[in-house]
């Protein structure tokens, strides 16, 4: 603002702050007693089914690359169904620096992880971040099958359509080692990544940043109309979901100590984008809910109709989208504030 | 003594071989209260738009406090200081009216790049935005979502945010358009109760609002203006009448 004054600037300001609607944006990111369930759950998991860790680690690394998603979609709006591009570009660096031998280190191959798919995130986000909706779609697509498709072709380097396999990952601290048969450590590792990359995306969004990412999602013109760098603001959000997917990747090659072409592939990006349908999006805690909801569907539907496993998700993302728009996590708040009102009633 | 605030200098823009809006020099004072009607498709919006930078003009220049912002995109125009509203509202609908005040301010502060701290500690920008809230008769509906408020209110939400954005130019493009003509005072009570200082072009249909808000009036046809003066010269004017009060006179007769 260089020309003119308001009244508003010269008038004291006094007490609107006790407002309940002021105390609610104020109070938005206290932690609840509730937050610690997750994390909780995730430690009696460890003592409770140590013959599940894999599943475990596969998990918490589906609820991560679910988080990153969400700070992309769930908050700023950015539809896109090429994310599995981040998380094979961080698949591939961890597998890369390890199979050659350059740098196997588990901790700071993350980071490099982390640090080349923010670079892809970066470069492919001041393209495709100039269109929107469909077109945006399409363009994530591409930008996905364009990394696989040079995996594949580059197999000097990467394996091509075989992968790398029999990855050496340190172990972490030069102590816990990553165990093919036992895979304590490689879970405990995950839910340490998984706990870092959660409180970093909890206080973005909770941010005055996070906090016009959401203007973004709900009018974008608005937000070109209030003086907001637009553009600029989806690029930044982007390279970081795409950072954070690049972390879930490359742990995803650390755990399984090989990478494909897998990393790539559509599905995966789809099955993320379900997990974020069915658990809620732009909700945090959604990422985790749906990841459970999913994983667990798929394991005891593939156990009972291995064959045609996928009718039963379809059916229930069909009642998510009639009646739980906002996924399990909406329809939970939903119920837990009519029964609230019962209570308050009677 | 009252200085030009915002100044058009042969703004024109082409859609193709229509000219929406052609060779408009037009100045905007400080503290003015100025309203631009026309009848339909006279090209008021895409003025307005223009002078927002929505649209690049074809030809001509916009100079803000005597500098020239023609080639400054939209954000930027806002930050200098020109706010609008829109003819159909743009709310962040999901959201609190709290909220919606709150991310106008925040970006007009600067405190919305901010990624490490969380939003509620900047109690200022809460504070203030709940202030204007009370000013505008707001706060007791601030914690409702914008999308279970009437329509009238919802218009309110939409000058409020403008208003947060502290313009020294406010663009009002149809304030109370499909407000229902019972809730219709409370937009223009709010316009009344504007900071002074502010700069205010109004277009707007309804002939009692432009006569009992405005000071000056612009009559634009086929993009060009094709008279200003008084609210009391342009209705004695006879032309004007013709093309425009004429026939928009008898719809806001029956609003």
């Amino acid at each position: 603002m260089t020309v003119g004054t308001s009244a508003a600037e010269t008038a004291p300001v006094t007490g609107p702050i006790d407002h309940p609607a002021a105390r609610v944006l104020l109070q938005r990111h206290y932690v609840r007693w509730w937050e610690t369930l997750p994390w909780i759950a995730a430690i009696i998991f460890y003592f409770a089914y140590p013959d599940y860790l894999g599943f475990g680690s596969e998990l918490l690394i589906t609820i991560l690359f679910a988080l990153s998603l969400d700070l992309a979609l769930g908050y700023a709006g950015i539809i896109t169904l090429g994310h599995a591009a981040f998380f094979g570009t961080g698949a591939y660096t961890v597998g890369m620096l390890s199979f050659y031998g350059i740098w196997t280190e588990p901790i700071t191959s993350l980071l490099l992880a982390a640090l080349v798919a923010a670079i892809v995130g970066l470069l492919s986000g001041l393209v495709l971040l100039r269109t929107r909706g469909l077109t945006l779609l399409m363009l994530t697509i591409c930008t996905m099958a364009l990394l696989q498709e040079g995996a594949n072709m580059a197999r000097a380097y990467t394996g091509g359509f075989d992968g790398l396999p029999s990855l050496t990952i340190d172990p972490v601290f030069g102590r816990f080692e990553f165990n093919p048969l036992f895979a304590n450590t490689q879970y405990l590792f995950s839910l340490a990544v998984l706990l870092v990359c959660f409180v970093f995306v909890r206080t973005l969004v909770y941010s005055p940043f996070g906090q016009s990412l959401t203007g973004i999602r709900e009018n974008l013109l608005r937000m070109h109309a209030v003086g907001s760098p637009v553009r600029r603001r989806l690029i930044v959000c982007y390279t970081i979901s795409a950072a954070l997917a690049g972390i879930a990747g490359g742990l995803w090659a650390q755990t399984n100590a090989f990478v494909n072409l897998s990393a790539f592939d559509l599905d995966r990006s789809a099955a993320v984008l379900i997990i974020l349908i069915l658990g809620g999006y732009g909700r945090l805690y959604g990422a985790f809910v749906g990841a459970v909801a999913y994983l667990a569907l798929e394991h005891f539907l593939a156990r009972f109709y291995p064959t045609a496993w996928q009718l039963g998700l379809g059916l229930l993302l069909v009642f998510i989208a009639l009646f739980a728009r906002n996924g399990i996590l909406g329809l939970g708040e939903v119920l837990w504030r009519r029964y609230a009102s019962r209570r308050a009633a009677s | 003594m009252t200085e030009t605030r915002l100044e058009t200098q042969a703004l024109s823009r082409n859609f193709g071989a229509l000219a929406a809006v052609s060779g408009i020099d037009f100045k905007l004072d400080a503290g003015a209260r100025h309203a631009l009607i026309g009848p339909n498709g006279a090209g008021k919006t895409t003025f307005i738009n223009l002078l927002t930078g929505v649209l690049p003009p074809t030809h001509g220049r916009i100079l803000l406090a005597g500098r020239d912002i023609t080639d400054k995109a939209q954000a930027e125009r806002v930050k200098l200081g020109i706010a609008r509203t829109f003819q159909i509202n743009r709310l962040f609908r999901g959201l609190s009216v709290l909220e919606n005040v709150c991310i106008a301010v925040a970006e007009r502060v600067g405190a919305a790049g901010s990624m490490f701290y969380p939003a509620g500690r900047r109690s200022d920008v809460i504070q203030e935005s709940m202030h204007l809230l009370e000013t505008l008769k707001l706060a007791d509906i601030a914690r409702q979502r914008v999308s279970e408020l009437p329509y009238g209110r919802q218009r309110l939400v939409e000058l409020a945010i403008t208003i947060g954005l502290k313009p020294a130019v406010l663009l009002l493009d149809e304030p109370a358009a499909g407000v229902p003509s019972a809730e219709s005072h409370i937009i223009l009570d709010a316009i009344e109760r504007l900071p002074e200082e502010i700069a205010v072009l109004i277009i707007e249909h309804d002939m009692d609002v432009v006569f009992r808000f405005a000071k000056r009036v612009t009559v634009m046809v086929s993009g060009a203006i094709f008279a200003e003066g008084t609210p009391r010269e342009i209705e004695a004017n006879p032309e004007v009448r013709a093309v425009y009060l004429g026939q928009a006179g008898q719809g806001a007769g029956h609003a």
